[in-house]
């Protein structure tokens, strides 16, 4: 470099060479001190690494925590875990599962059944180290298997702890159920970035509480330092860190007062929500129908798969948080303390009612031919007329409706610890506007504001809104979110954590219109519509009965029970809290195509109420009023036949 | 019809122009063992063979576009190979994915790649284009300024941080300083200097990174953290002996004690089932592409294709020192795949574009000698 700008390209060259040559030696050093570092471990020291890799292999074996335990009020059990043997296949250590599969079943006993469900399990699963293709299984099967264990290479036995739900399907869609983990609750783990601790979980919760406080009941995974011979089995235990069970779950929910709930529906279909109006804890929480939990613990099998999938009952659905239903005549209260509130009407506004409200050029028609006369506010909601509501909510504007009663949480999610909760309608312009296309769909017409005050039209709540709709009016207007668990117990510290009740708002109502409200409603139980099933109650309460049609009727068309099929007939629905001082319950019920408000979800909720107020047992076979009275409905008294 | 007869011939002729042979034997027989290998080591999870393979067609269509390219074309790609690669490595540090806590992919569409994978060669490429526009007139200050172009992308890597992919895109960046002459008394400064900063480097490493370097020293330190590795590896080669387990024989491999064995340790599973006879082979292989690599380079016509060339080699050379080295328990654990044998499509195309510069320098040897 020091020759000067122009360099003598020979000269270049042959320096290029040389570091070449240099650079070539250097990687011959390089790979003789490596094949060297080889000679050293593979021929030297060859015995000692070979005797390690003999004898002694460290395993880390993952020990799955003991899923929390759910109880309910009174610490019954609900959810509880026992230990049985199972059946496992390592489907990547088997050349041929069906094959496998087949021999297996000349040792134990492997039905279709099971073979399906493992099918279906290996679809769903990927990465799973290994499924169950028998679970549950006999001292005798378990004694058989291990004496031709020979023959089954990559199927173990295995000691594994199971989920069982003590009463079956009673609360099933409050506890929900645990299912093994799929490719989805996987990715949904690696979100949350928790997987680490899933490491020897193959359970997971899929629905319910199961679901909803997975994070609590699963617990710390602990681990275990195994040696392992040359077969990969464990020889002794070096280190064990162990597991940390799962935190135990204490509902507000009665399991009592659920049965009690449960049991009234008798087959019917519909929903039960019951709430303490001064704490959101819920009290019973009922759909109907439900199914057993149980099924879905070890894989639920196709065929039962598909019975529960394919009922036209749809026993899966969560019909207190998800199924939407309009709430019918038990709006008028909430619409009566808009009235007075916003000052549209007074205590002592009245009407006279012709038995319909004509609206342009089109007749409303009253559910009592003729109507009932002169209606004053008290007597709007004992008798349940609808031509005071349709005249108020005309008068009201949808805006004024959609305004107030948005404050009590209608048409919005309650946020209750549940999954899968629905958000209903609580109509209004802008809500025609976003939820549809055409621009003279997206138009709201006064006349669909008239049919909003009796709680039809598009009026659509979820059972969990209109209870909570009641506990907050029973509250004077505290609006507690809705909860089922009360309180989490920390197993090895000790530590119990309350879950505080959440005041989510307090609405600003005047103490003389919610008394009014309360005592008319106290009215409909005494002598209005709902006299015939609390007339005779031992305590006070205010209530209000409520049809909701499932099929629109024509104009001038008469609704007759007897002609339209099942399931398009009206539902059932009610509201009662009690009692009238400081409530300690407020119930929502509705039975679907149970016909009149008064008539099935009434005396259910009488029933429930009399066994948490007064710790009556309802009688052993509580009759299904709506079954029994369906043949003479032209018969039924007067205040059941027109009311609502 | 003389027109006509020879036409086969000629279209074979067309195809394999510029094709080195020893150099395509040498790749394939290695990434035959490296498949072979990988078959054994994802037993458990077929598919990965085939993914590989699949791999292989790719990268030796990039090998076979590259070897017909002339080093003077190549030579325009530098610059702006290089800037895109620094424009990505920013990419990255501002918008990458994380994966195993270290911001190192970037997505583009629905693949992710890793931007200092292409560093691996632009860097050397762009440094080769420098030196030879500064061919007649290098001093002192160009070697200054290859510095700074070699420590930009490195300083971005090591940021990631990725001190594995560093360390090799350096490596490639020195090689082509050292061939383009820099003096020995500067080589020899410069050792002593990087010697007394290894003490302020340290208290820039990451944790992970210092208890790596701690765990080469006494792997048994950690026996279940990032010492795992190396002894559960150094296990492998060792129980391997002479003639090795077995194909599909390692217990090591096969017991799931080897972490990584299809990718970055697969050398411990190659080790443990064919033994010193099989690393013998496989260090015979190593050594002869490397002579092939460096003669070309001897032989090369420009003092760009001199350069690169050579540099290439040697990152050959390094990849597999590095990563025996690694498993073999006398290196620390940095991320370096085995060349040719380790699972990856990305690292496998970056190679056979290598060996395809390779292939155009040779063939291109005589064709610009004025």
């Amino acid at each position: 470099m020091k020759l000067g700008e122009l360099k003598n390209h020979e000269r270049e060259l042959y320096f290029f060479q040389l570091r070449i040559g240099f650079a070539g030696f250097a990687v011959l050093a390089a790979f003789v001190l490596l094949f060297a570092r080889f000679f050293h471990l593979q021929v030297v020291q060859h015995d000692a690494y070979a005797s390690k890799a003999e004898d002694n292999r460290i395993s880390i074996v993952p020990i799955a925590p003991n899923r929390g335990l759910i109880l309910d009020r009174n610490a019954v059990v609900l959810a509880r875990n026992y230990s049985a043997y199972t059946l496992e296949i390592f489907p990547a250590k088997v050349r041929d599962l069906e094959r496998t599969i087949q021999d297996l079943s000349e040792v134990v006993d492997v039905q279709a059944k099971d073979r399906s469900r493992f099918r279906k399990l290996h679809a769903e699963t990927r990465n799973a180290e290994s499924l169950p293709i028998r679970t549950r299984l006999s001292d005798e099967e378990v004694a058989r298997f291990a004496a031709n264990r020979y023959r089954f290479p990559g199927v173990e036995i295995k000691a594994r702890l199971f989920r069982q739900y003590p009463y079956g399907d009673l609360a099933a869609h409050v506890i929900g159920y645990i299912g093994r983990i799929n490719t989805k609750d996987q990715e949904k783990l690696a979100e949350l970035e928790v997987e680490a601790n899933y490491r020897g979980t193959d359970y997971i919760g899929k629905s319910g509480l199961e679901a909803s406080y997975q994070q609590e009941l699963h617990g710390t995974t602990g681990f275990e330092q195994v040696e392992i011979d040359a077969a990969g089995r464990g020889i002794r235990t070096l280190a064990r860190t162990p597991a940390q069970a799962g935190n135990n779950v204490t509902l507000t929910l009665d399991i009592k007062l659920q049965e009690v709930a449960e049991k009234a529906f008798a087959g019917r279909r519909g929903a039960l929500v019951a709430i303490e109006p001064s704490t959101g804890g819920v009290l019973a929480f009922v759909s109907m129908p439900g199914f057993d939990p149980n099924l879905f613990v070890d894989g639920i099998d196709p065929a039962s798969w598909a019975e529960l999938n394919n009922s036209p009952d749809r026993p899966l659905t969560n019909r207190a948080i998800a199924g939407i239903y309009p709430p019918g005549s038990t709006f008028k209260p909430y619409m009566a303390m808009a009235a007075l509130e916003l000052g549209k009407r007074t205590q002592k506004s009245a009407i006279h009612d012709p038995g319909y409200f004509e609206f342009g050029g089109r007749r409303f028609r009253d559910s009592k031919a003729g109507g009932h006369g002169y209606v004053d506010l008290y007597k709007s909601i004992v008798v349940s007329s609808d031509t005071f509501y349709y005249q108020l909510a005309n008068d009201m504007g949808i805006d004024a409706i959609a305004g107030f009663m948005g404050k009590f949480g209608f048409g919005a999610k309650s946020g209750i610890d549940l999954e899968g909760e629905a958000t209903g309608v609580l109509p209004s312009p802008e809500w025609k506007l976003k939820r549809f296309r055409k621009p003279e769909q997206q138009k709201w017409y006064a006349g669909e504001t008239v049919s909003i005050g009796i709680g039809q039209g598009y009026n659509a709540y979820t059972p969990i809104q209109l209870a909570v709709a009641l506990a907050t009016l029973a509250a004077d207007g505290d609006m507690y979110r809705p909860r089922l668990v009360s309180y989490i117990d920390n197993l090895r510290s000790g530590e119990r954590r309350n879950i505080e009740p959440a005041l989510l708002s307090r609405i600003p109502l005047k103490a003389e219109n919610v008394e009014f409200v309360k005592r008319a409603m106290a009215g409909v139980n005494k002598e209005g519509t709902g006299a015939r099933s609390f007339g005779s109650a031992l305590y006070s309460n205010g209530g209000k009965t409520g049809t909701a049609q499932v099929i629109g009727m024509k104009q001038g068309e008469k609704y007759d029970e007897k002609k339209v099929s099942e399931r398009h007939r009206d539902h059932s629905l009610f509201i009662v809290f009690a009692p009238l001082e400081s409530p300690k319950i407020a119930l929502f019920a509705i039975v679907e195509n149970g016909g009149f408000g008064a008539r099935a979800a009434a005396p259910l909720a009488r029933t429930v109420l009399d066994y948490y107020l007064l710790g009556k047992e309802p009688e052993a076979a509580p009759a299904p009023a709506a079954t029994a009275k369906r043949g003479r409905a032209g018969a039924a008294p007067e205040d059941e036949e027109e009311s609502d | 019809m003389e027109l006509a007869a020879p036409s086969a011939r000629r279209i074979y002729q067309r195809f394999v122009e510029g094709i080195d042979a020893p150099l395509l034997a040498l790749s394939l027989l290695l990434t035959a063992l490296g498949l072979a290998t990988l078959f054994s080591a994802t037993y458990e999870q077929p598919g990965r063979v085939a993914a590989q393979a699949a791999n292989l067609m790719v990268a030796l269509a990039g090998m076979w576009v590259v070897a017909r390219i002339p080093p003077q074309t190549l030579m325009r790609f530098a610059v702006p190979a290089y800037l895109i690669g620094i424009a990505l490595l920013v990419a990255v540090a501002f918008a990458g994915d994380v994966v195993n806590g270290a911001r190192r992919w970037l997505h583009v569409g629905v693949t992710r790649f890793q931007p200092s994978e292409m560093m691996k060669l632009a860097l050397p490429l762009m440094l080769a284009w420098y030196f030879h526009k500064n061919e007649a007139t290098l001093r002192m200050r160009n070697f200054a300024v290859a510095a700074l172009l070699l420590a930009l992308p490195v300083l971005l890597t090591a940021r990631q941080p990725d001190l594995g992919t560093a360390v090799l895109v350096a490596a490639a960046g020195c090689y082509v300083i050292f061939f383009a002459g820099i003096g020995w008394k500067v080589i020899a400064g410069l050792g002593v200097l990087g010697l007394a900063s290894l003490f302020p480097l340290w208290g820039m490493l990451h944790d992970y990174q210092r208890r790596r370097i701690l765990t080469l020293i006494d792997p048994s330190q950690d026996p279940l953290g990032s010492g795992y590795h190396t002894i559960q590896s150094t296990i492998a080669v060792g129980s391997g002996g002479i003639t090795g387990k077995g194909w599909l024989h390692g217990t090591q491999t096969h017991l799931e004690f080897i972490p990584e064995r299809h990718t970055d340790f697969i050398f411990a599973v190659f080790s443990e089932e064919f033994g010193l006879v099989g690393n013998f082979v496989l260090l015979t292989l190593y050594t002869l592409l490397i002579a092939r690599g460096l003669l070309i380079a001897a032989n090369a016509a420009t003092f760009f294709s001199r350069l690169i060339a050579a540099s290439i080699t040697l990152m050959f050379f390094t990849y597999a020192f590095v990563n025996m080295g690694m498993v073999s328990g006398i290196l620390p654990v940095v991320g370096v795949p085995l060349p040719f044998i380790s699972y990856g499509g990305t690292a496998l195309l970056t190679l056979f574009i290598g060996i395809g510069i390779l292939m155009s320098v040779h063939s291109h040897r005589r064709l610009v000698q004025t």
